[in-house]
């Protein structure tokens, strides 16, 4: 049995079928990327793998054992921050590291949460507020705040889109540097609508449909080399043969909806070889 | 600072042009109306001698002010300490909202006038009945803006405290509390001017020592220049008290 199972997930808000039919797994130690464009349900997927929104209809299994409710082995970072304004970097990072080890003393706790702010290079600014950090900034404090409970699992929504490009391919090589720093190989689910971003990150990308009710591709993987470097990855054979791949799933629904016809589409297929 | 000085005078205009209207009217069609003179001629010595007792009604108006001061400190302590608490589970619980949200609708425009009364038959005592109706007046402001800060609280919030699986203790002390801080701030300083309205309805009713008793009772003794020291001394601390809860509001903003 795989670590993370989803059967026949539905969503449906009223009348509005957001997902359907969507069947996924991944095993322990994986990182895998769901890319898909905006509004087409990938944050709802995400909202009900982790436990937050229950599903409509299907099931989700952690390790054997329904999800009902955000497990405690789990981590998330939202694609917003969620940082608590009035709180210090090092307090935000602590309130996490305090309910996920309340066995520690206060001393370890604080000693623990400024490893992690260290780790994603905030060691200068522990004491400042959110309202004094960049964007950037924020969410290394967030992605501190994930990694310093050391969850069995990260759940990662969006988590860097909304900053510019620049500070998003710095802090995804610094995601890449804590995934293989990390004790033990890090799962992480990941939801983007960047197809480089999954590339650089992920060992598996499913791609998801266009709503409404969409559901999931079947599985690319990404067997290249970690570490990887996003400038190399433009110019690689198998990097460009996953995002077309890719690219035909995402917009196979739209060019349906615009009933272009599915020659045209076939067409398009053969030109790029299938096989990642 | 330049700019702070010119708005001062222009204030300080202002009051002298009201002043003018005061003296003209009370020259012309209202002869009952002391003049500014009149009215500062006899309430000197109340002024000069704020601090003075001569008599259990007879005394220096910051003395006077002292007691009313006191009497809506410990009302306006009750209204939040009962207020800020019943705001939150209005906030929170949208089955407390629909079932008491009516009843809050129909008893927050009701005149201090009203419940003293009943204050006064509950407590057969002047000074907790006038607390009762301070405390009974001056909570809705309270109330109301506390359930909206924690209605208005974002659900990115809600979801740090699930993700993060705060207990109820932590949630409430790190999330919702600073969450709400600023709207009930804003509850507590109208809550506090409110508190002050009624203080003066209050006392005359009772007919106990302070701003509004004294005024009553010069009233009934007919000088009415006191009458007019009471109405401006009411005026002044009631603007001190709310410029109190502007700064500190402006402050916690800040932090």
């Amino acid at each position: 049995m795989a670590f993370l199972e989803v059967t026949d997930l539905a969503k449906s808000y009223g009348a509005r079928d957001v997902l359907s039919g969507v069947n996924f797994t991944m095993e322990e130690g994986e990182f895998v990327s769901i890319v898909g464009a905006s509004a087409s349900g990938k944050t709802t997927f995400l909202k009900i793998v982790s436990g937050l929104v229950p599903a409509t209809r299907g099931q989700v299994t952690m390790g054997g054992a329904a999800v009902t409710d955000f497990s405690p082995q789990a981590a998330i970072v939202f694609q917003n921050y969620s940082l608590l304004p009035w709180l210090s970097a090092l307090e935000n990072v602590r309130l996490a590291v305090e309910a996920a080890f309340p066995q520690y003393s206060r001393t370890q706790q604080n000693e623990q949460s400024e490893k992690y702010l260290k780790m994603v290079g905030l060691g200068g600014a522990i004491s400042k507020k959110p309202s004094q950090l960049s964007g950037g900034m924020r969410q290394r404090v967030a992605i501190a705040r994930a990694f310093a409970v050391e969850p069995r699992v990260m759940f990662l929504d969006e988590p860097f889109g909304a900053l510019d490009a620049l500070t998003r391919a710095t802090l995804q090589q610094e995601l890449a540097r804590m995934c293989s720093q990390a004790a033990r190989p890090v799962t992480a689910l990941m939801i983007t609508n960047n197809v480089d971003e999954a590339i650089l990150l992920s060992d598996r990308i499913l791609a998801l449909g266009r709503g409404p009710a969409a559901s999931l591709s079947p599985a690319v993987p990404v067997n290249l080399a970690k570490p990887r470097a996003a400038d190399l990855l433009m110019h690689d054979d198998q990097a460009i043969r996953i995002r077309n791949r890719l690219a035909e799933f995402l917009t196979a629904g739209a060019e349906s909806r615009k009933s272009l016809s599915r020659a045209a589409a076939s067409a398009l297929s053969k030109t790029v070889p299938l096989e990642a | 600072m330049k700019k702070r000085l010119g708005n001062f005078a222009l204030a300080l205009v202002g009051v002298a042009l009201v002043g003018a209207l005061w003296a003209i009217t009370s020259a012309t069609i209202a002869p009952d109306l002391p003049s500014p003179l009149k009215t500062w001629e006899e309430s000197k010595i109340y002024v000069m001698q704020p601090w003075e007792k001569r008599g259990e009604m007879d005394q220096g108006i910051l003395r006077m002010a002292s007691y009313s001061l006191w009497r809506v400190a410990k009302g306006f302590l009750l209204a939040i300490l009962i207020g800020t608490p019943l705001g939150f589970i209005l906030g929170a619980s949208n089955l407390f909202y629909k079932m008491f949200d009516p009843t809050i609708q129909v008893l927050r425009p009701i005149s201090p006038l009203a419940w003293l009364p009943l204050g006064l038959i509950l407590f057969r005592q002047s000074e907790p009945a006038a607390l009762f109706t301070i405390a009974l007046c001056s909570m809705w402001p309270t109330v109301i803006n506390t359930m909206q800060g924690v209605r208005a609280i974002p659900q990115d919030y809600h979801n740090v405290a699930k993700v993060l699986r705060l207990s109820p203790w932590r949630r409430l002390t790190k999330i919702w509390i600073p969450a709400t801080l600023p709207f009930m701030f804003s509850g507590y300083r109208l809550s506090l001017g409110l508190a002050w309205l009624v203080i003066v309805a209050a006392e005359m009713l009772t007919g106990t020592p302070g701003v509004g008793g004294f005024l009553w009772q010069e009233y009934n003794s007919l000088i009415y220049s006191h009458i007019l020291l009471c109405i401006l001394t009411i005026g002044i601390v009631g603007f001190a008290l709310d410029r109190l809860m502007g700064v500190a509001e402006a402050r916690l903003r800040a932090a």
